[in-house]
């Protein structure tokens, strides 16, 4: 669990190009959206596309989106019982 | 009809022209057939949360256009009017490319967002705010000119008084690859000096952007007037003299009274034959200047012939570095820029001392 989230935060950085960002700063359960990363509605795509992409998993209801990418605790939480890849 | 000045100039190329306490004080010497910008910290005017999608040509086209509004002292414009050849081409590959590898699936919206041509004019106005007429043209090397156009007209019937009018195209990696393929790039590198006596076909490709805030209100900023701008789509070899003389007729100009004629020479030995009929012919007498040697070629590096050519007036000074020929001139009253890429597009333009 702790390699995919240190892997997850590598992704969150690199696919949202956070220039100004280390892995060490993004805190497990920091929140991604508002207040903590402060992503934005575009990243929220981007993440995912990323989720399908590389874990074979497809969200088709936006109200799970707003759980599951509530940080990267969640996502990785949601990711291990879900990926099909 | 109000006459149409620049009042600020802000240029981002392969000099460190963003400075304008400094005119080619200190020349980069280039040894390479693509050349890239010498950047300003983009971080002191964009906020990283934009910052972090915007590729280079939109970072270089917002910086420039504040770096214009800071020196004609706005906060905000009536206009912008953006000229590009290539657009945003970092974002296009970048969009492209994943459409191709991820075989038309897991598509992402920020580079496709970002990969429009009127992407750069879009994001200056978020930047300032401004909600009025926002234009982009995309005319290949006479783009900039297009826009510039625009803006004289729109300044000129007072349907506007301060204009953002500017030129950018920045290098992407695929886009070089495949003008190198036809030849459209030189296949070796070039000393800066030696641009003119290179005799290969291809141009030494670079990537920049230009803007100025254009108004019908002289102040004490200004550094010329626009008196004209001309583009020709197609314009043969053997009509450029008389095309030329036209265009200073039409402006009640004796070829005596152009103090300055700028060229656009980028050493391509296919093309740079145009440039010489005015230079061994109705010009040859004038002090001729050149400046891609120090820009490299792109679809709007004629902005950089403006950049120049307002500082030549406004300074009134010619630094040795782009002068072709010695003549002996007491003051520069008028500046006349001729460019064209690869034979086609070419563009008249006459700047006068304000």
């Amino acid at each position: 669990m702790d390699a995919l989230k240190e892997e997850l935060k590598n992704k969150i950085i690199e696919q949202l190009n956070l220039e100004d960002v280390t892995v060490d700063e993004i805190a497990d359960n920091d929140p991604l959206f508002g207040e903590g990363l402060g992503l934005d509605s575009i990243d929220a795509l981007e993440l995912i596309v990323m989720l399908d992409k590389d874990y074979g998993i497809k969200l088709s209801d936006p109200k799970e989106g707003k759980k599951i990418f509530e940080s990267v605790e969640t996502m990785a939480s949601y990711i291990s019982e879900n990926s099909s890849k | 009809m109000s006459k149409v000045y620049i009042n600020s100039v802000a240029c981002i190329s392969a000099q460190k022209t963003f400075d304008n306490s400094t005119f080619l004080d200190e020349v980069i010497a280039h040894d390479s057939n693509v050349i890239s910008v010498v950047s300003p910290n983009y971080k002191e005017f964009i906020p990283p949360a934009a910052a972090r999608r915007m590729a280079k040509g939109i970072k270089m086209g917002v910086v420039a256009s504040k770096l214009a509004l800071q020196e004609a002292g706005l906060e905000n414009v009536d206009a912008i009017i953006t000229g590009t050849g290539m657009g945003c081409v970092v974002d296009s590959e970048k969009f492209l490319s994943k459409l191709i590898d991820n075989n038309e699936e897991y598509l992402t919206p920020t580079s496709f967002v970002q990969s429009t041509h009127n992407t750069v004019g879009g994001q200056i106005a978020l930047a300032i705010q401004c909600k009025g007429y926002n234009f982009t043209y995309v005319h290949c090397s006479t783009s900039f000119e297009s826009a510039v156009i625009d803006a004289k007209l729109q300044l000129e019937n007072n349907e506007e008084e301060n204009i953002l009018v500017g030129g950018v195209d920045e290098s992407g990696e695929h886009t070089i690859k495949v003008h190198s393929l036809i030849n459209h790039i030189k296949s070796e590198n070039v000393k800066s000096s030696e641009l003119l006596k290179s005799n290969t076909v291809g141009a030494v490709f670079s990537e920049g952007a230009s803007f100025s805030v254009l108004s019908n209100k002289k102040q004490n900023t200004s550094y010329a007037e626009i008196a004209d701008t001309q583009t020709f789509n197609t314009l043969p070899e053997k009509a450029l003299e008389k095309t030329a003389l036209d265009f200073l007729k039409e402006n009640n100009l004796e070829l005596s009274e152009v103090d300055v004629i700028i060229l656009g020479n980028n050493g391509d030995i296919d093309f740079d034959h145009y440039y010489d009929v005015l230079s061994s012919g109705i010009l040859k007498n004038t002090q001729q200047v050149y400046y891609k040697h120090l820009s490299g070629e792109h679809n709007t590096v004629s902005g950089f012939g403006f950049w120049l050519a307002s500082n030549l007036l406004k300074r009134q000074e010619i630094p040795e570095i782009v002068k072709l020929n010695q003549k002996d001139i007491s003051t520069i009253k008028t500046v006349l820029i001729y460019n064209q890429y690869r034979g086609e597009n070419h563009s008249f333009s006459l700047l006068r001392k304000c």
